[in-house]
Parts: C-alpha cells; structure tokens; sequence
C-alpha cells in the first residue's frame, strides 16, 4: 500500500488550544505522524487538542484505531480532544464507531475552541 | 485513477451508520442470540485494559499478492478457523455493513453466541466490529501489506474486555487463547497458500485502566445470556412438545 502524503501541523490558537491541521490520509501507517504531532501539541497547560479535518482525504478504520489511541493518550493527560471540518461521511463514520461519544463535534475551529473554554 | 479517486472508491468501504444491529438472514445451525437490536462497541464503550494486539504471517509475493490475499480471506474467512468455532459469513459475503453470527468454543464446552459487523471492507483490508456483550468492545482489522518481496498477512486487534466477568475471564487465560486463536488462522492462511511460516504476535497495552463507569455492560454479556439460553433449552424443547400434543389432541 502506498503511503500518501500526509501532514499534521500543529498550530498554538490558545494558551490552553491547540489545532492539529490534518492534510491527506489517515491509516495505520500515519501512526509516528500523527503520535508526533500529539507529541508536539500536549504541551504544559494544553487541555484541549482540536483536530482540522478539512482537507482530510481518506480515512480507513486504521486511521479510526489510532484516533483511538490518541484519545487515550489525551485522556491521560486530562486533555479534551475536539474536532470540526468533518464531512458528512466522516461524520457518520464516528457515529458508526461511537468516536463522537467521547470526541466533541464542531463545524467550525471558532466552535470547537469555545466548547473547549478557549475561544 | 488520482489520489481523490482513489480516495473516493476507498471511502465507499465503509459500512452506513446503523443505530442498531438488524440480521437479515439466520443460517442453519446458528443461533442468533446477542445480536439483533444490539448497538456496536468500540474501544471506547468498553470495560477493561485497552490492548492492540498484532498478529502477522509473511508468504512470499510471488505465491500470492495483498489483493488476491484479501479477496481468498474474505470468499473463506471461517475455513480457517480453529475447530469447535463457527462463524456464519453473510450470504452476500463480507462486505460494508454486513452481520455475521459467531458460535464460539469456550473453556468447560460453553458455547458462546455472539456476532459482529462489517465495518470497513475494501481490496486491501476488512475490519469486524463488535456489538455490545461481545467478549471484547473493539474490532479487527485484517489487511494484506506488500513490504520487500514478501505479502504480510495481518489480523490487528483494537480492544478492550466489556464488562468485569469478560475482564477477568481474559486475565485468566482468555487473552493466551484468543492468541491462540489468532495465530492458527494466519497459519492456516499460510498453509492454504502452501507456505509454512511462523506467526509473529505483537500485544501492547495502550490503556492500563480500567473503565469502572462501564462496569453495567455486564448486563448485556454474552456469555451469561448464552448461558442462560443453553441452561432453557430442555425447557424450550418441552414447551415445543406441549404446544404439538395440544395442537394435536
């Protein structure tokens, strides 16, 4: 399977905010890009990790899996984890997998931040 | 065919959102308990540790490609199974959405009536997810990778035990036969592709904790209501008698 290109940026929206802007695909094989772009949003003080996914192409259900394991992770650290820019058929997917029950939904990073206390 | 493309046809892999879950067909022999109007159960929903645990067998890629892999996986998908479980395939095969029911062996010839969904189907992977009182909330996902003239045949479990009898049940010997389990079938794939290999496990505990706040999922275990079916059946078997002999008098 051939990796795409896949980016996360990290961008620091607040003291307690930060946005992961995610580019490409999300599968099993994005799991050191993605760990490291946690890695590199959890600073001191973070409690709240917003994922972009506006100009996300694909996700299979490996990419569901380590959005698991990044919410854990978050968890851990007592972090809320936030998305928004989801398409329709991303958003059912996180029903079907029952991701939204503990990953807040949002349509915009101004709605996600407020949910997050950090708009 | 571009990246969007490809993008677009792989998207379509997905199962449509379902609230509960509905069997279509029952086969013969299979008991369809534990299933229907259940809601999935991902990792999240769970009770117990969180582990992933990765099982991998390595054939040569001349023998056979990560497509022809898959599409062999999916068309027998219960021939290699460990002997005393069933798995009922969909009539329409595994694809998106699809139910499948499970008859599994348990330790004490229990019998454990459970199912799972298809979540995720394409060319190169396909991912089984649980419904709630399966032994485990999660799901499996089984990919062919073509890595260095070699095709890797992968079955990755994302998991956490449902309830605390389930939790205590895989600390006690479960997680060794669930091992067990796994590492047969990739064997047995191996074979089918006439290729002895050793399978590789990988098993990491990505969560410690326990979720005690889905201590409640107990009320939906299998194995207590299998129990429970299998513990009614003289009853049934009498009632179905009753029920003739009035018909008939």
């Amino acid at each position: 399977m051939p990796e795409a290109a896949t980016t996360f940026e990290v961008r620091e929206v607040t003291e307690r905010a930060r946005v992961i802007d995610i580019e490409g695909d999300i599968t099993a094989q994005s799991e050191d890009v993605l760990m490291d772009a946690y890695g590199r949003a959890s600073g001191e003080g973070v409690k709240a990790i917003v994922l972009n996914f506006t100009a996300l192409d694909y996700m299979n259900s490996g990419g569901i899996g380590l959005l698991v394991t990044l919410l854990v992770r978050a968890q851990r650290q007592h972090q809320q984890v936030l998305a928004y820019g989801l398409s329709d058929h991303y958003r059912q997917i996180f029903e079907l997998t029952r991701l939204d029950e503990a990953v807040g939904i949002h349509d915009s990073e101004a709605e996600a931040l407020a949910s997050a206390g950090g708009g | 065919m571009n990246h969007e493309d490809a993008a677009a046809r792989r998207a379509a892999g997905w199962a449509k959102s379902v609230s509960q879950l509905k069997v279509s067909e029952v086969p013969e022999g299979a008991v369809n308990l534990n299933v229907e109007g259940r809601r999935l159960a991902s990792p999240i929903q769970g009770f117990g540790k969180m582990w992933q645990k990765t099982y991998q067998v390595r054939l040569p890629a001349q023998r056979v490609s990560a497509t022809e892999l898959i599409a062999t996986w999916k068309q027998r998908f219960p021939d290699f199974w460990p002997a005393g479980n069933r798995f009922y395939a969909p009539l329409t095969g595994i694809e998106p959405g699809e139910v499948a029911l499970l008859n599994m062996a348990l330790p004490g010839k229990m019998k454990l009536s459970t199912g799972v969904m298809v979540l995720y189907a394409d060319e190169e992977s396909f991912t089984l997810m649980t419904p709630q009182g399966h032994m485990f909330a999660g799901w499996i996902t089984f990919s062919g990778l073509e890595v260095d003239g070699e095709t890797v045949a992968q079955a990755q479990v994302l998991m956490r035990a449902s309830d605390p009898i389930f939790e205590l049940g895989l600390a006690m010997g479960g997680h060794k036969q669930e091992d067990r389990f796994w590492q047969h079938t990739l064997a047995a794939l191996a074979t089918h592709f006439g290729h002895e290999a050793e399978v590789e496990s990988r098993v990491v505990c990505v969560d410690k904790r326990r979720q005690w706040s889905r201590w409640r999922n107990v009320w939906h275990s299998s194995a207590i209501r299998s129990t429970l079916y299998t513990m009614g059946t003289p009853g049934r078997a009498l009632k179905r008698l009753f029920k003739r002999d009035r018909a008939l008098a």
